[in-house]
């Protein structure tokens, strides 16, 4: 018998227990003396989750705890692990484990303390799993007998099953809550570590960004800097250039698609426009790095020598390099079109007919009508939707990574590489480091205020564009 | 319903009353018939004309067509794709749908008013500005101004919102925001007003204040109204027409439409006993 087992066990009795419940009711039902409450199905319903509630719980509880307990039993028995400090104590553990978890140690020698304890352990696991099985088992016997008898016509089964159902939605948001919360914290708490060692106006406002740090003792060389401020302003810079491509591209195809397209068109280019928002990003990553990149390369060759030919110093100056702010902006720009594009067409689109129609009545053209009349009573919705977007090209990695390189200049130059947040946060995860130094603090630090800013970002866009809804409902 | 139909072919060849006229004719409707989606036709072979300066009512049942035929006066179903209108509308004379006209141009000079108040989300002084700055009818902003103050004050509207001109159109009350509808229609100075049961979404008292108003506005303009309502048709307009199933039924001077119809289906609507 192992857990599957007990799994199949438990559903077939929880299945038995509606039956059961359900032929009784239908038994009140026809004996016609009594009239019950609710259908028979809702008793049915109402018996199976009590019976399975109860056994669930310990048998959730039971497989969480399980480990630790048996762990603490083989600790107390065999002397020879408690002298061990913790990290070591852990270790061992974990040895422990494999051995006993897994067919290429010869159990039977038991000469040294690892093999004893994995025989322990796999004994007491087994007889755990007895334990859990019996105790599961009977406590859905007889948390079903209690309610089979406590349930009569009168119950209020219907009302009772859907209170039920009520708590069961709201573990299920609870659980949704519960993650972001312990995402924030953990994010938080380990930015306090950071800024304990690091001084947070360094990190907000010095402009050198180094983050090498010697990870030996007596490695020469980087103490590490870390002021953010050129990774924020790579940040803006790449999202601003992208923003250059993607609100008049993906703006006015939007009206396009809304007020001048054949329905047939329109049919068949939004969901074309749509597989752009489908590709995943390290596809646009490589078509910057490897398309888009070059191609800014060899025209800016070309500009420079044209440069040189007329002696202009500005153009004969400029930065020859694949890797460009200008190529991840471009690229990143395009990614957002649909993205803007959906939400522009949706804000359009809600602009009512009547309006409309008042214009084209008071002779004027579609155009006249979209620019004057549509656009400035849309333009809330639009703003939102393009914070929305601004916000998704901050939060965007996989393009810059690729295509943008991870030096940390601080350039107004488009052609010259620049980095950003995201990036940096996995250049300072990846590789081999230990977890609490502050070169992998800073990423934290990194991602709260990357955190903080989309956050700021999308509450101010959704505000906008609930506003701007509520103007026609 | 199928038999009133097909007795309604039969018997409506010709449109009782009096729906032609010698002269001061402002529209004149010949054998127009429209489709929609090619083979539903809700029009049906309507011919009548409307005179210069005098409100013509358009009644009937709902469903009857009288909307979808006013919006023909301005070409406004060429915005509905399966739209199709056929037959001759003649708007002094000529042909509003020969090549020569531009539908643009038609509608400056037949303005619309809604069922529903459709002011624009800007404010009264902008939403009254909106048709002459369109059509350059004005060379600088004291010019605007004027026709700002002379519309809002035709329309009524001048003494409640002259202090509050740059407020939001759409924060008026619904007969204000009708009236501003209105304003900003004779802004740009038209020959014809179509409105389309322009009170039907508001209060008495407010649907008051728009009959005066068209009473008034009938010796500068030409205006047919289509509306719900009987009594609204018997107070304001000079001559009615009665619209069933899509057939032009009766046409003639108001108060004989009311008092001494011809036809038995426009009896019956007119006393009630269907509609």
């Amino acid at each position: 018998m192992n857990n599957l087992d007990l799994t199949i066990i438990l559903c077939i009795s929880v299945l038995a227990a509606f039956l059961l419940a359900q032929r009784r009711a239908k038994l009140w039902h026809t004996s016609s003396t009594t009239n019950i409450h609710s259908l028979p199905s809702y008793y049915g319903y109402l018996t199976a989750i009590w019976t399975l509630m109860p056994a669930l719980t310990i048998f959730i509880i039971w497989s969480i705890f399980e480990l630790n307990a048996i762990s603490g039993i083989i600790v107390s028995k065999i002397q020879e692990l408690q002298i061990l400090d913790k990290e070591s104590l852990e270790l061992t553990l974990n040895k422990i484990y494999n051995i006993a978890n897994s067919d290429f140690y010869n159990l039977n020698d038991s000469s040294s303390i690892n093999n004893q304890a994995a025989n322990l352990f796999i004994e007491y696991k087994n007889n755990s799993l007895i334990l859990k099985c019996i105790s599961v088992i009977s406590i859905a016997i007889l948390s079903f007998l209690v309610v089979y008898f406590f349930i009569t016509p009168n119950t209020k089964a219907r009302n009772k099953v859907e209170k039920l159902i009520t708590y069961l939605l709201l573990s299920c948001a609870l659980i949704a809550i519960l993650t972001t919360i312990g995402i924030i914290v953990s994010v938080l708490f380990e930015s306090l570590e950071f800024f304990s060692q690091i001084s947070i106006f360094e990190f907000l406002f010095s402009t050198n960004w180094s983050p090498q740090i010697a990870i030996r003792e007596g490695q020469t060389g980087n103490s590490g800097a870390f002021g953010a401020v050129p990774l924020f302003w790579g940040t803006v810079f790449i999202s601003f250039i992208a923003m250059l491509v993607a609100a008049p591209l993906g703006l006015i195809s939007a009206i396009y698609l809304a007020k001048y397209a054949t329905p047939k068109f329109r049919s068949i280019a939004k969901p074309l426009l749509e597989i752009l928002a489908g590709i995943p990003t390290v596809v646009y990553g490589f078509f910057a790095a490897l398309t888009i990149g070059p191609a800014i390369r060899d025209f800016c060759v070309f500009l420079k020598e044209l440069g040189i030919s007329l002696d202009i110093e500005i153009i004969a100056n400029i930065t020859i390099s694949t890797e460009s702010a200008l190529a991840v902006g471009l690229v990143m720009g395009t990614m957002i079109v649909p993205f803007i594009l959906s939400i522009s067409d949706d804000v359009i689109s809600t602009v009512p007919n009547s309006i409309v129609d008042g214009s084209i009545a008071m002779g004027a053209t579609k155009s006249e009508t979209v620019w004057r009349v549509i656009i400035p009573a849309a333009l809330p919705g639009i703003v939102g939707g393009f914070l929305l977007a601004i916000s998704r090209a901050i939060g965007e990695t996989m393009i810059v990574l690729m295509a943008a390189g991870v030096a940390a200049n601080l350039t107004a130059n488009p052609l010259d590489t620049v980095t950003t947040i995201t990036t940096q946060i996995v250049v300072l995860l990846t590789g081999d480091q230990e977890f609490d130094n502050v070169k992998t603090l800073a990423a934290f630090a990194l991602g709260l205020s990357l955190f903080v800013t989309t956050l700021i970002i999308n509450v101010i866009a959704l505000y906008i564009v609930r506003k701007y809804r509520e103007q026609y409902e | 319903m199928k038999d009133i139909k097909q007795n309604l072919t039969q018997e409506l060849d010709q449109t009782s009353g009096n729906p032609l006229l010698e002269e001061n004719i402002k529209i004149s409707c010949r054998k127009v018939n429209v489709y929609y989606h090619k083979n539903v036709q809700s029009i049906f072979n309507v011919s009548f004309d409307i005179a210069k300066n005098q409100i013509m009512a358009m009644i009937g049942p709902s469903g009857c067509g009288k909307s979808t035929l006013l919006r023909c006066f301005n070409r406004m179903n060429d915005m509905i794709e399966e739209c199709v209108v056929d037959g001759d509308i003649k708007l002094d004379g000529e042909n509003i749908h020969s090549k020569n006209i531009d539908p643009v141009i038609l509608r400056a000079s037949v303005g619309m008013v809604f069922q529903k108040p459709n002011p624009f989300p800007k404010s009264i002084y902008d939403n009254v500005a909106y048709g002459p700055k369109l059509h350059g009818l004005v060379r600088n902003s004291s010019e605007l101004d004027d026709i700002v103050e002379e519309s809002l004050t035709k329309a009524g509207l001048w003494k409640e919102t002259k202090d509050c001109l740059s407020k939001a159109g759409t924060s008026l009350s619904g007969g204000q925001q009708q009236r501003l509808c209105i304003a900003r229609t004779i802004a740009i100075k038209p020959e014809v007003i179509l409105m389309d049961e322009p009170t039907s979404a508001l209060d008495p008292i407010a649907t008051a204040t728009i009959e005066e108003l068209m009473y008034e506005l009938k010796s500068s303009y030409t205006i047919a109204v289509v509306t719900h309502s009987m009594q609204q048709a018997a107070r304001i307009s000079d001559r009615t027409a009665y619209f069933h199933l899509g057939r032009l039924v009766e046409v003639n001077d108001t108060n004989t439409v009311f008092t001494n119809p011809v036809h038995e289906l426009t009896e019956n609507y007119i006393t009630g006993r269907f509609g």
